[in-house]
């Protein structure tokens, strides 16, 4: 008692901290296994995850040039975002993009919750099981053998052409037309997401407390105004922390499927951002132009989704962190 | 409860309703499975539906004749067993140590794993430290890159939270050092987990073709997914075909179906054994993340 009594008199910082700093050390040396196996993880972060966040700074504010790397490259400030931004495809790949990702979010953000509903309803736990395996098929086949179905499928002997034919219609080179594009991927967001989407929201309604509905019965409710006032609210939570994880990718748009499918007389509807960087950065190599492009996309997305997390906490209490 | 007429109307049309699910999304794969059964004149004319017309293996037979199709299937295998074996030792790597209540810094590095999640790094950035790795061309690009999935971390970490204490404390009085605690305790009762978080990151590598696309080089390291693309989407079916005749366009629509079964085939032979370890991934991956 005495003794922590006289140390507290004293300038106590230096012997604390080290003492601290000490006991520290004495863990780590006790644990050691844990911090050695940690490491490769820290130098994987490192390596592939901040570097190159802090490295897209650098480039997208320098006139990059390989050859004098990362430090010598001429400083030009905001030079390349400006020049994004005066550059004649900025305001249609914002377009493109922005069309794709609303109209997902407006057919293919819902099509799980309702497929999920209706589901619900199918009593047979069987045949249930058997829809929903079904139904997820299509998530786990490879974006290129996606692509293939979508070029062969719309293709002039393909399937949907043939069907057209066969009702007296003239023939569409879907792929070679714009006004087509935005429909396509929507198309097939939904036929890949339902499903798989779907699973998430079934969980949430095993959740919901079936004595709710007892008791919604008993008071009269029909199975409509169950649905409304009990299952809707009570997947909400759910729904709005899928919504949120949907902004804050808004300008991600799944261009490696783009990427597969486009060609360039139909850049003007497929063209998106992201599709925009792939071409000018790692096909034409303008590194810095692209890297800034790309950073853009990217500080928008986490405003995105930092502001709907707050908009969220407010609003339904639940949120993503 | 009595089944009213509503109800009833209800359940024929959710009836219905399911069942062209089923159509809608079983009826991609029997087309192409029928077409590329059917002779390519029937192709051509379009008059394939469901089931194939003029059953021929002519198309598979000139697929697998093809040599770069063994090779990327060999490659897609290896680099999906070499992948997944790095992505579990690096993930279970990165969960254990942040499970662990006594693990400093655990704050901070928790954030370290959680932020790229949501703020993502760009393509152009992560490709040239790649390239200037050195890793270009190799099997690394296609493995490191993308080891770590912050997600699967955290999913991982829950789960290994979730064992009591009460084990570890007494490992740790016999003396184990926390090697010992993590691959003979720990990792035996995460197996479900484990499998499904593993399982997850085999098919993404089956399936994965954009960073072959950005970092290899050379025909012999190709993937399978790549090799598809080329002959599908590139229109390459002229290496695959041997013979020099008129029906040259119409063999090629053929051969392109062959090629989607041959990529696709796996997944759809594994597909009914595995789905439920990722249904009940997602499952504990959304309730507890």
């Amino acid at each position: 008692m005495e003794a922590q009594k006289l140390s507290a008199v004293k300038p106590v910082n230096s012997k604390k901290d080290h003492s601290k700093l000490s006991k520290a050390l004495k863990q780590i040396k006790s644990e050691y296994h844990l911090y050695l196996m940690f490491t490769p993880v820290i130098a994987y972060y490192i390596i592939f995850r901040y570097i190159p966040m802090i490295g897209s700074v650098i480039i997208a504010t320098t006139d990059y040039n390989i050859y004098k790397g990362l430090f010598a490259s001429p400083f030009v400030g905001l030079t390349n975002f400006k020049e994004f931004m005066n550059n004649v495809y900025f305001w249609r790949l914002i377009r493109n993009t922005l069309a794709i990702s609303l109209l997902d979010l407006i057919f293919a953000f819902p099509a799980p919750i309702i497929f999920a509903l209706l589901l619900n309803e199918v009593t047979k736990k069987r045949i249930k099981g058997i829809i929903q395996t079904i139904s997820y098929l299509p998530h786990f086949i490879s974006t290129v053998v996606i692509a293939s179905m979508i070029i062969t499928f719309l293709s002039q002997t393909g399937l949907v052409n043939n069907l057209i034919a066969y009702f007296g219609g003239e023939k569409i080179p879907f792929l070679l037309k714009e006004e087509y594009f935005w429909g396509i991927m929507t198309i097939e967001s939904i036929w890949v997401g339902m499903g798989w989407g779907a699973i998430i929201y079934l969980a949430a309604l095993t959740n919901v407390n079936k004595e709710l509905y007892e008791a919604a019965y008993l008071d009269g409710a029909g199975r409509l105004r169950q649905t409304w006032h009990i299952t809707i609210p009570g997947i909400a939570p759910t729904i709005v922390v899928m919504f949120l994880l949907k902004i804050g990718n808004l300008l991600n748009v799944g261009y490696q499927l783009i990427i597969l499918i486009y060609n360039p007389s139909i850049y003007s509807t497929a063209d998106v951002i992201s599709t925009y960087v792939y071409r000018r950065g790692i096909l034409e190599a303008s590194y810095s132009f692209s890297t800034a492009v790309e950073f853009f996309q990217s500080i928008i997305g986490l405003v995105f989704v930092t502001v709907s997390n707050k908009l969220s906490k407010k609003i339904t209490e639940s949120s993503l962190w | 409860m009595k089944i009213t007429k509503a109800r009833l109307a209800f359940n024929i049309f959710n009836g219905i309703f399911m069942v062209l699910v089923c159509i809608v999304t079983l009826y991609p794969f029997l087309f192409v499975l029928a077409a590329s059964l059917s002779s390519p004149v029937f192709i051509a004319q379009g008059r394939v539906s469901i089931i194939p017309l003029g059953f021929t293996t002519q198309a598979y037979k000139m697929v697998f004749e093809y040599p770069m199709i063994w090779r990327s299937y060999f490659n897609t295998v290896y680099y999906t067993v070499f992948g997944t074996a790095i992505n579990l030792v690096l993930t279970i790597f990165a969960a254990y140590p942040l499970s662990r209540k006594t693990f400093i810094g655990r704050k901070f590095f928790n954030m370290m794993i959680f932020f790229p999640i949501i703020f993502n790094v760009g393509m152009i950035p992560s490709f040239l430290v790649v390239n200037t790795l050195g890793m270009r061309n190799t099997v690394w690009a296609i493995v490191i890159p993308g080891s770590i999935s912050g997600f699967n971390a955290i999913v991982m970490r829950t789960f290994f939270e979730s064992i009591p204490d009460a084990i570890e404390e007494s490992a740790k009085i016999d003396g184990a050092t926390h090697m010992q605690i993590l691959t003979r305790i720990i990792l035996p009762l995460s197996l479900p987990s484990i499998s499904t978080i593993g399982l997850f990151y085999a098919v993404g590598h089956w399936n994965s073709f954009f960073s072959a696309m950005l970092y290899l080089r050379d025909q012999e390291r190709q993937p399978i997914q790549i090799i598809l693309r080329n002959i599908v989407i590139m229109n390459q079916t002229d290496t695959v075909m041997q013979s020099v005749d008129n029906d040259r366009a119409q063999i090629a629509e053929s051969i392109k179906y062959a090629t989607i079964m041959v990529a696709t085939l796996p997944i759809l032979l594994v597909y009914p054994f595995i789905q439920k370890y990722f249904v009940h991934g997602v499952m504990i991956g959304s309730v507890k993340g």
